[in-house]
């Protein structure tokens, strides 16, 4: 199985700059979005699989995304850029609405520091937006490691090598 | 935010719980694929270190679990044959409420750390450590306290994988 070649994309440090913004990634919620992701993420919690539930006991307009799910999508945000070679040192999430079906989601993300830590890891600091119709449901930042040169692997780091 | 030790109005039994590791807990079942492949395919993540075990081995030194994943293996099945009540995730927080009187609670940060990968076939194990309580504060929400928890979670070996922290309030709503 191999979806697409395995290398690509390969993003290096040195193709990073602050200020760099990622593609924005927009995708239309159903009701099947929030459900797989829900059951995909083991939380079995009402309101993010009955509608009657969400309307009547959280006072929702419907169902909505779970947090672990949102997660996973900002993961998938973040190596889309970097290939698989990326690898994620810190996630930090601020909620601040939910999303619904029907909704069409925004996810952006700006590179606002690039560094080498003293172990020779290369980091993008990326601040990341998930979206709605221009309002903000979801805030957060990403620290991804990215391979310096052709020759580096975040993934090879173990121990005290590794400072996410 | 100030360090609990130096607040007066902190039960002693609440400030001797900072730093203590609490609710030593191991995943019901061991990280398996489907559940891998399930959640890429909901996001749409085709990354090959999920998929492709050649690149994933190349690269990750073999197939792992997405990051992010970290506390869906400690998430516990909707039914279980025999099972009694077992604690809540993030019962630091539940018990904290209760014991300082504070009817209502939302979580504002959640932050998490990745160590060692996680990979198919490993049992994680995970305990919840209070890192701190503010002094009462008022926000727009009412008063109470600020709090730190950090969940931690270890592999078979004793690695460390993750630790993820949330800042809770517990508050009591303004009288009206």
């Amino acid at each position: 199985m191999s979806p697409r070649p395995a290398t690509v994309p390969r993003l290096l440090l040195p193709q990073v700059s602050k200020g760099d913004t990622l593609a924005v990634l927009a995708y239309p919620v159903t009701a099947t979005t929030v459900v797989l992701g829900a059951l995909a993420s083991r939380d079995w919690r009402p309101m993010h699989h009955d509608k009657d539930f969400a309307l009547h006991r959280n006072g929702t307009r419907d169902i909505f995304l779970n947090t672990p799910n949102q997660a996973a999508w900002f993961e998938r945000y973040v190596t889309d850029w970097t290939g698989p070679h990326g690898r994620l040192g810190r996630v930090t999430f601020r909620m601040k609405g939910s999303v619904f079906p029907g909704d069409t989601m925004e996810l952006r993300g700006t590179v606002e520091d690039v560094s080498v830590d003293e172990l020779g890891c290369g980091w993008a600091e990326l601040s990341v937006v998930l979206s709605v119709g221009g309002e903000e449901k979801t805030t957060g930042a990403v620290r991804v490691a990215v391979p310096v040169d052709e020759g580096d692997n975040p993934w090879r780091r173990r121990g005290e090598q590794w400072r996410p | 935010m100030s360090a609990s030790h130096q607040d007066a109005t902190l039960p002693e039994d609440v400030a001797a719980l900072v730093g203590v590791a609490q609710y030593e807990t191991v995943g019901e079942f061991p990280v398996e694929r489907g559940y891998i492949w399930t959640t890429c395919s909901s996001v749409e993540n085709a990354n090959p270190l999920f998929w492709d075990d050649e690149a994933a081995e190349a690269i990750s030194g073999g197939p792992i679990a997405p990051p992010t994943m970290v506390s869906v293996w400690f998430r516990p099945h909707h039914w279980a044959p025999g099972r009694t009540e077992q604690a809540l995730p993030l019962q630091v927080h539940f018990d904290l409420k209760q014991r300082l009187g504070l009817p209502e609670a939302v979580m504002t940060d959640n932050t998490i750390v990745f160590h060692e990968p996680v990979r198919p076939g490993d049992r994680l194990r995970t305990h919840q450590v209070l890192r701190s309580v503010s002094e009462d504060k008022t926000t727009k929400l009412g008063t109470g306290r600020f709090w730190v928890i950090d969940v931690e979670y270890r592999n078979q070996h004793d690695e460390l994988v993750a630790v993820e922290s949330y800042t809770g309030f517990g508050y009591r709503r303004p009288a009206a």
